[in-house]
């Protein structure tokens, strides 16, 4: 009975301005200085007293605020003489709004969680971003450096894929700070009373047959499958990683790792074509569109529900944590599995989760304190204790292998809190796929990319509800209405290219092009008039 | 002959107040050609356009041309999620505002509004009375006044427990997970059952009135509310107005 959720979801619509947002920034950067950059002091000023603001995204989870609230104590406690003030967020898209707002009043916070994709904006302004390779290594204060008080990670015990992730225009701009893939949380119970047998890895057929089985209906409209009046049984609460997905599974194109839009293709047509085949029978639809998967799942109202291996905690019968009155909540029996597949021999998905970046200031004494705080992140205390918030892995090698973690992981389902098996089941079935999942390149404008990818499926499956025909007319000018809002047709593979300083500026203007031209033609009409007068006065000597 | 004159004056002028009174009440009875009535809207099937002619009683929220609004004409109410809005135009959207509305009726975790709706402001003006639906806070008509301005009186405040179970009196975030500035919720009760409202946050934040006077409530006092009644997976109202009796 959570109004929490609107919240969240006020904010997916925040996620649909990173174009506007994006031209906001750019605007606001263009012609600025910028910020020198920052370079490693020597030694920690432990004498003076640094305040470090620190934005932090949790689930509207109370446990997980919480562990904010304890690592900031605990680091408080190491340094003393940094105090670390925590302001609180529950989605991605409010952290990346108000931080585009606060560069432009040079208001950032210190550390920030964050999306990969929103720091290739943040980077449009002028060492904004602290890149980290240099601190990672540092002998002092690097990751398990001789003067940090905690005990660090090693870099090469963050695990690979997961650093990678954070890199992008030639530096490390993030640490990873957890991960997390989707995962289908499927109502197992009525999959078989349908008379279907979930099979061993999922594939997209299955999940469409099944969906259009749960279908029939009785004559006074009560689905057969649950005897209510409401069953959709295929919700996907991220239609942008859905999308995202596909393609990939399919080889298609999204972008090069350039930034060239790839999206408006053939194979992604067809995928549409097909969301629109399973909107119209009502077998399929979204977050967006009917609201969280896991309240229809737990009402016995849909079988295929996709989110986030981090929402885990409300996905089941049993779930801990719950969004609808207790009397809708039906029994069955709750089977976690990685989405479906095309290819089930070449599993695809996608790698997710908070990472942590760190703002540049011009106290270089303030940003170490801030890099120490955000190295703090990283030690087991913290990585263990989050990750067991949600179906969440930790991010370093040092946490997952520790025996306290390993406990957790073997004593799955034994009770509906801290060992809830739907939860750990998703966390498993993460560190089982490390190897098959994959992120999409980052770039300036990726994140407008990634938005409009998602609006894709939400629109075709809107004007099929509102009774529009999808055809390849319908596709022809939703690429086109896509392209606009976004401003995709902005981005190309000119925009990275701006953030590695190679931009190509192209044709001037025409009206730059006349004002060059009569500065030009004002310049030889004063140096004719010039020679003119010389040779005047020389002719009259 | 002056207690003449001052007499004429005053009743003239009630008159015009009386007769003031009605033309907003006429206004928001008479629809204009190709508008729905509350009634054909409220029989509209979901996904189909919506044509309605409404009064603007609050703004939620403006975001990159996107205005989400409370409003009410005398027969209902229609919630209006991310309408088409300029910055400009969604400074002119005054409480009583008449603005005509086309869009698409849905509806969100029980939640009936209208999106992907465009607007035009027309000339008119309608604040409606906020409701008392105290003695229908239990009852199945209760979704029948979703989204109007209503009123709660004689309700108690009772204790809402956050993630870990301890008591409080009101929770930032549904759980406890939020700060100062996150949406409020608490509990009331009435007639043996209890009640989870809210303060939202875009609507009232931490400056108003009615934010404060929530965060100051005990368990047990006694309170009259004014809000919109919003549905989230069951009634959930937005407060704007409390006082403690």
């Amino acid at each position: 009975m959570s109004r929490v959720k609107f919240s969240s979801r006020i904010c997916i619509f925040l996620l649909t301005v990173v174009a506007g947002g994006c031209s906001l920034l750019l605007t606001g950067c263009h012609g600025s200085k910028g910020m020198d950059a920052f370079e490693i002091p020597e030694e920690f000023d432990v004498s003076k007293e640094y305040e470090i603001t620190f934005w932090a995204k949790n689930d509207t989870n109370k446990t997980q605020t919480a562990i904010y609230e304890q690592a900031i104590a605990d680091f408080e406690d190491l340094y003393p003489n940094i105090t670390v003030n925590l302001r609180l967020y529950t989605d991605y898209g409010k952290i990346y709004n108000d931080v585009i707002t606060n560069i432009s009043t040079n208001t950032t916070p210190n550390v920030c969680i964050t999306y990969p994709d929103h720091i290739a904006t943040y980077l449009t302004g002028t060492n904004l971003v602290v890149p980290l390779e240099e601190l990672f290594a540092d002998e002092k204060y690097g990751l398990a450096g001789s003067e940090v008080r905690f005990d660090s990670p090693a870099v090469n015990e963050i695990i690979p894929q997961f650093l990678e992730e954070c890199s992008f225009a030639g530096h490390y701009y993030a640490l990873p700070y957890m991960r997390s893939t989707e995962a289908c949380y499927i109502n197992k119970t009525y999959v078989e009373a349908l008379g279907y047998t979930l099979p061993d890895a999922l594939t997209w057929d299955f999940v469409w047959e099944v969906s259009e089985a749960a279908m029939a209906q009785d004559s006074e409209g009560n689905f057969l499958v649950n005897g209510q009046k409401v069953m959709i049984p295929f919700i996907y609460k991220s239609t942008d990683n859905m999308m995202i997905q596909m393609l990939r599974q399919k080889d298609a194109g999204y972008s090069t790792d350039e930034g060239e839009i790839l999206l408006f293709n053939d194979t992604t047509r067809e995928l549409l074509f097909t969301v629109a085949e399973h909107a119209q029978s009502g077998a399929f639809s979204t977050f967006k569109i009917s609201s969280y998967p896991a309240n229809f799942l737990n009402a016995g109202q849909c079988i295929f529900a996709i989110d986030s291996t981090a929402g885990a905690t409300w996905m089941g019968t049993n779930a801990p944590l719950l969004d609808i009155s207790e009397d809708k909540v039906v029994e069955f029996e709750t089977a976690v599995m990685p989405i479906p597949q095309f290819d089930t021999g070449n599993p695809k998905m996608i790698s997710q989760g908070p990472s942590v970046c760190i703002f540049n200031k011009s106290d270089p004494q303030e940003v170490l304190a801030s890099w120490l705080f955000a190295q703090y992140l990283l030690t087991n205390d913290v990585q263990i204790a989050y990750s067991e918030t949600e179906g969440y892995v930790p991010v370093t090698s040092k946490a997952q292998e520790s025996a306290e973690y390993q406990d957790y992981l073997s004593r799955c389902g034994e009770d509906n809190d801290v060992y809830y098996d739907v939860k750990i089941k998703a966390a498993k079935l993460l560190l089982d796929n490390v190897d098959h999942t994959f992120v999409t390149p980052v770039f300036g404008g990726s994140a407008s990319l990634r938005d409009g990818a998602g609006q894709l499926i939400e629109n075709t499956v809107k004007s099929v509800r509102r009774g529009q025909e999808v055809d390849d007319g319908y596709i022809d000018k939703l690429y086109d209405d896509i392209t606009s809002l976004y401003r995709l047709d902005q981005i190309g593979g000119q925009n990275a290219q701006a953030a590695l300083g190679k931009a190509d500026l192209g044709e001037l203007p025409k009206t730059s092009v006349i004002l060059l031209a009569s500065l030009a033609a004002a310049w030889v009409l004063i140096i004719l008039y010039v020679v003119f007068q010389m040779v005047k006065r020389k002719r009259n000597q | 002959m002056k207690k003449f004159t001052s007499l004429l004056l005053i009743s003239a002028l009630m008159l015009a107040c009386v007769g003031c009174g009605s033309k907003a009440s006429d206004d928001a009875d008479v629809k204009s050609e190709g508008v729905m009535t509350y009634e054909e809207y409220a029989a509209a099937a979901l996904d189909t356009e919506v044509v309605v002619e409404t009064y603007v009683q609050a703004k939620q929220s403006w975001w990159d041309n996107q205005a989400t609004v409370y409003t009410q004409d005398k027969d209902g109410a229609y919630f209006l999620y991310n309408m088409a809005c300029s910055e400009e135009d969604y400074a002119k959207l005054t409480t009583g505002t008449k603005i005509k509305v086309t869009g698409y009726k849905s509806e969100w975790a029980g939640e009936v509004e209208i999106i992907d709706a465009t607007f035009e402001i027309e000339d008119g003006s309608y604040i409606a009375e906020a409701e008392d639906v105290t003695s229908i806070l239990a009852s199945d008509d209760l979704i029948n006044h979703q989204n109007k301005f209503v009123s709660f009186k004689g309700m108690t405040v009772e204790a809402i427990q956050d993630a870990d179970g301890n008591d409080a009196t009101f929770l930032y975030a549904w759980d406890g997970s939020g700060q100062d500035g996150d949406d409020l919720y608490f509990n009331v009760s009435y007639e043996g059952n209890t009640y989870t409202f809210t303060v939202e946050s875009y609507l009232c934040d931490n400056t108003t009135d009615v934010y404060n006077a929530v965060k100051a409530l005990n368990v047990g006092d006694t309170v009259d509310m004014e809000g919109f009644l919003y549905w989230y997976e069951g009634v959930n109202p937005h407060i704007t107005s409390i006082t403690v009796k």
